[in-house]
Order: C-alpha cells, then structure tokens, then sequence
C-alpha cells in the first residue's frame, strides 16, 4: 500500500497541529460554534447525539496491520473499546473529547492516517473496490488513481466551500463492487487498444432526498486527465450548483436540472479553459504511486484444493470466500454481522485481532467494505481453514455475506442527531428472523439496507430491500423499498406503500420474501424476480 | 512553516489602491472609465476579460463563508491572466485565508476584525500544498519529479 | 413544559439546564418556560454549553420525559448498548425511550 513521503507526511502532520489550534481558539471562546463547525467538520468530527463523534479516513478502503492497531488504540484510549466500520470504508469513534480530538489525530499520523475531509462540505474518502489487486476480472488495480485524486482533492484551495459533500468511487472491473453509480462521481478504469489507461466517467448519482444513478459523461477520459477532468466537474458545480436550499445542492440537482449533456457540454468548455494551466500530474507521478501498489510475493505452483469436510467451514467457504486471480489464492470477506449484533461494530479486541489476520494471512492488507464487512484480498487457500477457526472463535465467522441477515444498517436514532429512528434494533430483528442458516442459503443472495432517515447513509435505495425510517408524529415509523441496486445494473428502490411499526416492517419483509420464493423462477435471486414481475404481486403479498 | 508578513491593512500588493468603489458587473461593462468592479456569487467573471486594461480592483463578495463561489472566481480570473487587485470582503475569517492567498486573493476586507496573529500562522503553516493553483506554489508532485 | 439541552463544549456529553446549572441528568431539568432562548444565549457566549435547543417534555415519576424519542434517547444513550448508557444499571432505563 502506499506509504507516505516526507512531503505527504508533513501536510498530515500540520493539519494536526493547525486542528489543535482551532481547538483550543474554539475552547477559549475566541470562535462561535458556527465558525468552527466548517472548521471541524473538515476534519472529521460531528457533534453527534452523545457526544462528539471523529470519522477516520481509510483511504480507498486499505489499511495495514499497524494502523489497524492504532485504531484499537483511539478506541481504548479516547473511546469506549470500540470502533465502527461505515458503508464509505472509513472508521467512526462515537465517544470522543473535543480537547483529545488533537491528541488522537496526532496517534493517528504517527501512522499515515488522517481524518481530513471525511465530513462537511467537502470532497470526501475515495472509495474503490475492496477487491482490488485480487479479482481477476479487474483491468488493473484501481487504488493508484484513488491515491492520486486523494492527494490532488485535499485541501484543495477552490473546492473547500462547496455547496454539498461530494463522493468519489472507483471500480477498475465491469463487476462494480464499489457501488460508483451512486457516487457524484463515479470512475471506472479502462485500458484502450494501445494499452494506455482512461476512465469512463459517471456524474450525479446519489441517494437521499433525491436518488439518482450516474450519468455517463465521458465515455474514455485519458487518465492522465483525471485531476484537470476533475476540476472541470467540481468548478461547474461549485459555480452553479443551487445554495439556497440544503437538500437540492447536491452535482446530482445540477446534472437532473440542466441534463447530463448540457452539464457534460459545460464540462467539456471549462475543461477546454483549465487545461491551458498545466494542472495534471504527470505520468510519473501516477508510476511512482502505482509502484507501492505491485502485487505481493505471491507463492507459486499452490494447490487450489480445498478439504471442505467440516461442513461450517464449508458454508463460511461457500459464501464469505471468492476467487483470487492468483492460482491457490482466495478473497476471504469477514462478516461483521453476526446475528443479534450491531452491523459493522467491532469492538479494540477485534480490532487487533483483525491486525494479526491481516499480518498473518493476507500480506498485511485488509479492506473495509461499503457493506460494512471487511475483506482479507490474498489468503492462501491452505490458510483459510485456520483462518476461519480463529475468526469462529472471536464471533467474526458468520457465513451469511450477500445474504438477508448481511444487513447494512446506519446508526440510526441510538448515534445520530439526524435519524428519525432506530436502524440497528429492526437489523437485529430482522436478523433474528431469518436467523436459520438453512433458510438464508434457500432465499440466497439478498441484500437488504436500512437507514434511519432519508439521509441515506445505509444506502436504502440501493437494498434489494431497503428500509427507510421515517417519522410519523414523534413516532418511529418505517418505509419498505424493493428492487434496487448498487452493483453496475444500479437502479433504485420503489416505495411499496404505507409505513410500519417496526414489528411491522419484520413481518413486512417476511411476506415479501415468502412471495419470492413463491413465485421464482430456477436461479432467480429476489432481485431478479421483482425485476420480472415488478411490484404488484409484492404489495399484494405485503398489504393483502 | 513558511515565513509570511501580514500587511496591518490585510494588503499584500504595493501598488497604489484603486479609490473607487466597485460597481456591479453589468454597470462595470457599460461604464467605460469604471476601474473597480464587485462581483457577486453568481457573477460570470468571465465577462470581465475584454476590460482587464481599465480593470484595477475587483471585489469579490461573500456573503457567507460557507459560500465558496467567489473562490472560482478568483481563480478564474488569475487564469485569464488578471492582474490587478483581488479582493476578498464580507464573511471573511481568518481560516479561509490560506484557502483565498491560493486562490490569487491579495487583499482582504472581512466583515470583523481579524487577529493579525492567527492570520500570519495560518498564512504561514503550510510548507506544501498538493495542487498547483493561482499563487504560483510548486505542488509536492514537482518537487517529488523536478 | 420546556427544557433547555446542548452538549458540553469540551467533553461532548449531553447536558441538561437545571436552573442552577448544567447537569448530564434529565432528572434534574428544569422547566426553563420561556426563558430558555435567553439562558441558551448567555450560557453559549460564556462556552459552558454547545448548540443549545429548547425540547417539549412532560412531567414524570422519577422527572421530566421528554416527548420525542430522539431526546429520550439522548437522556439515557443508546437503546443497543445499555451498557454505555448514563445509567448502566439502570433496569428501568429501556422502558424510558420507547
């Protein structure tokens, strides 16, 4: 992974030291709340529902055994001795001091690590596939890219008062793992005829208030282009993109209001003007990124044979494990969803654990997912098996990843001063419900995604069944959604009709499943069969 | 940190001020001898470009600092090639300072006072910046390269 | 009645107006009446509160219930890890929010 230089290492180092100081001005009362929240928000920490809450950056979803350590640190030393892992790959602490906001930024540059634009308006954590350098269906691995916009996008001095947050997905596969669609701006990396690298490029997918999936903007931007390319985008939509009411100043208001082809037309004309500067980084510069990015030392000549005689290890292997480009390699996904958990928490122990996982059997290389799982990219096949045991033993072997009890759920109403409800009881129950191995591997693969309100963050449009919590009169109350997507046949969920207590939307989903597996044809996920007989015969089920 | 010296009046250029108040863009482009233009947020600055000549001070409005138009504006106009003054006035705090220097700001009229300390630490802090933008800093991949 | 919450500037917790001062405890909440934009403004300037708000509550046996959920929850903490809450052994703590 990539390691930072001296130069890297001394911007980090500053902002820590430049944060310190806005704290202390902010304690002494020499700034009001509404100077300093921009202030802080840029570096990550919300004043939450209880507390202050710090989001750390896992830039493009990779993070090594030593920073993994650290984290558990933050979460002994500043925290309550855990961690949660969020759906843009970064960390969120829920419990931390303003005045050892500092002290715990400073821990975490010791080791590369920042929490720089992970909130407020700014541009946000890259996120990438988490099976980058691993799938063999990728052109090549993303992550140098995600690494090249990451430096180019912080504390970029035009772009730091946008009129909203702004995400940044990448995918080097046409299996979009990282959901880019859903992203402001989505790059998936291509290879042209003569081998050089470019990027197609989608603008103003996202979700909340007003869900759009990407427009297609540029069919093959040559990758050198990327950062001018990229400020061309940002400048339109700084310029013109609506502030004068919070829920419509998102890129994907401007891209809807002028079309995607007036908007790429202006693209293309600010692009034509910012060029003539001479922004982009060179070749070279990607090479040098790209150079911390070859693959390990992988062993040759491996057997690709598996003794799946312990049937709970060959259900883990069944569903958590993929295949690796390299022969007698696999991508073992770890499941942070048992049932009766709480989606994506992992408490310091588990956060060291996974540092000694990581260090042990993955090349010291471990990727958060936007699912809230984390994934292990290079196991040796003969490995797992003892991987597996070990991770059975912590409470982390859950074989159920893409099944209905791999839930993604946001804090919700328990952690976020924005919720209208609670997420993580209704995952618990729903969880709870389906609890029976046997019958999760029958219904398959469904993903189901809830968020506390319409903000979004547990990606509800995007569930195959999505649940979106609402607020009927000081009272929770709950929205069911069907048919939508992340992957690269994105689309949106469809509301079904009237909301539920929260026993309610259990029941709800049960009937909704049980129609599908009434009515599925042979191979049919849930998806694919609501795709075929849309939502009727599911509101019927649902509403009788 | 980079040494910086903080000008009382928050000016960083030596030439004469201009001593006319800006007027808006559209009475600035109908008004041949006006040198002084304001530009509000949703201003195309572009227009500004066939009176850089006459042009000797524009004044960049922001009306809340969380409006962050005026910084495109400016670079905008720095990368037209734009030389006369650029002003920075209305909600402008000490932390965006840094932000606007960048952005090719050389004056500043902010709404409330700004601690001349704090603004020289915060004009001062950054040895590197990642980006090439109107202020001629050598971004860190030219230092990494040559 | 009315009381008047924000959080501690320093340590983020969340802290009830008590007439007197501020305490983590909703029990001891005052009911501010229409006072409480006045006392939200001088305790903010003098940074002994964070993001102050006035929120609806209605007396109860052990003290005031704030009506909506997201301040019962802010009073007790969160419903899925009552051992973080402000009274962990508190058995009675689950039924307060819901």
């Amino acid at each position: 992974m990539y390691r930072y230089d001296k130069f890297d290492q001394a911007i980090v180092d500053t902002r820590v030291e430049e944060f310190r100081d806005q704290v202390r001005r902010r304690i002494a009362g020499e700034m009001t709340d509404d100077q300093f929240k921009p202030l802080r928000l840029k570096n990550g920490l919300y004043l939450q529902l209880h507390a202050y809450m710090l989001r750390v950056a896992i830039p493009y979803g990779t993070i090594n055994a030593k920073q993994l350590r650290v984290l558990a640190h933050i979460a002994r030393k500043y925290d309550r001795g855990y961690g949660h892992f969020t759906t843009r790959q970064n960390m969120q602490f829920n419990w931390i001091r303003l005045e050892d906001a500092p002290d715990a930024l400073a821990d975490l540059a010791k080791v590369e690590m920042h929490a720089i634009q992970t909130s407020g308006e700014s541009i946000r954590n890259i996120s990438a596939d988490q099976f980058a350098g691993a799938a063999a269906d990728e052109v090549c691995d993303p992550r140098p890219w995600a690494e090249l916009i990451r430096q180019f996008t912080t504390f970029h001095p035009e772009f730091s008062y946008l009129p909203r947050k702004f995400k940044i997905g990448l995918t080097a596969s046409d299996n979009d793992r990282a959901a880019i669609k859903l992203h402001d701006v989505g790059l998936q990396v291509l290879r042209d005829e003569a081998g050089n690298f470019g990027f197609r490029v989608f603008v103003g997918g996202g979700m909340g208030r007003t869900p759009f999936v990407a427009h297609l903007i540029r069919d093959f931007l040559p990758a050198t282009s990327i950062c001018s390319y990229l400020e061309a985008i940002l400048r339109v939509w700084n310029r013109h993109g609506r502030r004068d009411n919070i829920h419509k100043q998102r890129i994907k208001i401007l891209v809807h209001d002028l079309g995607a082809e007036e908007f790429a037309r202006q693209v293309e004309e600010e692009w034509q003007a910012i060029q003539r500067q001479d922004d982009d980084m060179p070749l070279k510069e990607y090479e040098r990124i790209a150079a911390y990015f070859t693959p390990p030392p992988f062993e040759e000549g491996l057997s690709d044979e598996l003794d799946l005689s312990d049937p709970r290890f060959a259900a883990w292997v069944a569903r958590n494990v993929d295949a690796h480009k390299q022969p007698g390699y696999a991508i073992a996904t770890i499941s942070l969803k048992p049932i009766g958990g709480i989606p994506g928490d992992v408490t310091a122990e588990q956060i060291d654990l996974l540092a000694d996982l990581a260090e042990q059997y993955s090349f010291d290389d471990l990727r958060p997912t936007h699912a809230q799982n984390v994934t292990l990219p290079h196991v040796r096949k003969a490995d797992l098996y003892a991987l597996w045991q070990k991770l059975d033993a912590a409470g982390l072997g859950t074989a159920n990843l893409d099944l209905i009890s791999d839930i993604i759920a946001c804090p919700g109403l328990d952690y976020c001063s924005l919720a209208n409800t609670r997420s993580i009881p209704l995952a618990q129950k729903l969880a709870e419900r389906f609890a029976d191995p046997a019958r999760q591997l029958d219904i398959g693969e469904l993903k189901l995604k809830i968020s506390g309100c319409i903000n979004a963050c547990g990606h509800h449009h995007a569930g195959h069944i999505g649940v979106l919590g609402v607020d009927r009169k000081g009272t929770e109350n709950f929205q069911l959604l069907l048919g939508g997507s992340g992957a690269e046949d994105a689309s949106l969920g469809k509301i079904v009709g009237p909301g539920f207590t929260e026993d309610g939307v259990v029941d709800a989903v049960e009937r909704a499943v049980e129609k599908y597996r009434a009515i599925r044809t042979d191979g049919e996920r849930f998806l694919d069969t609501y795709r075929r007989v849309g939502v009727e015969p599911f509101k019927e089920a649902i509403y009788g | 940190m980079v040494e910086v010296a903080i000008p009382s009046n928050l000016r960083f250029r030596d030439d004469e001020p201009a001593d006319e108040p800006g007027v808006s863009l559209d009475a600035f482009l109908d008004q041949p001898n006006a040198v002084s233009v304001r530009i509000e947020g949703g201003d195309d600055v572009r227009r500004l470009a066939p009176a850089f000549d006459r042009l000797k001070l524009v004044e960049v409005d922001f009306p809340r600092f969380r409006d962050g138009r005026g910084y495109s504006s400016a670079r905008i106009l720095r990368e037209m090639g734009y030389k006369g003054e650029l002003k920075a006035v209305g909600d402008v705090l000490v932390d965006q300072l840094l932000f606007m220097r960048r952005c090719g700001f050389d004056s500043f009229g902010p709404n409330q006072a700004i601690d001349l300390d704090v603004a020289a630490r915060a004009l001062s802090e950054y040895d590197y910046v990642y980006q090439p933008a109107a202020d001629g800093r050598v971004p860190v991949w030219k230092l990494r390269h040559g | 009645m009315k009381l008047l919450t924000g959080n501690h500037l320093v340590n983020g917790y969340v802290i009830w107006w008590t007439g007197e001062g501020w305490s983590r405890h909703v029990e001891q909440a005052t009911d501010v009446g229409d006072k409480g934009e006045q006392i939200a403004q001088v305790e903010a300037a003098a940074c002994r509160v964070n993001n102050p708000y006035i929120v609806d509550a209605e007396p109860g046996p052990t003290g005031p219930v704030p009506n909506h959920i997201k301040e019962r929850i802010r009073a007790i903490g969160p419903t899925v890890r009552p051992d973080l809450a402000l009274k962990p052994a508190d058995a009675s703590a689950g039924s307060y929010v819901i």
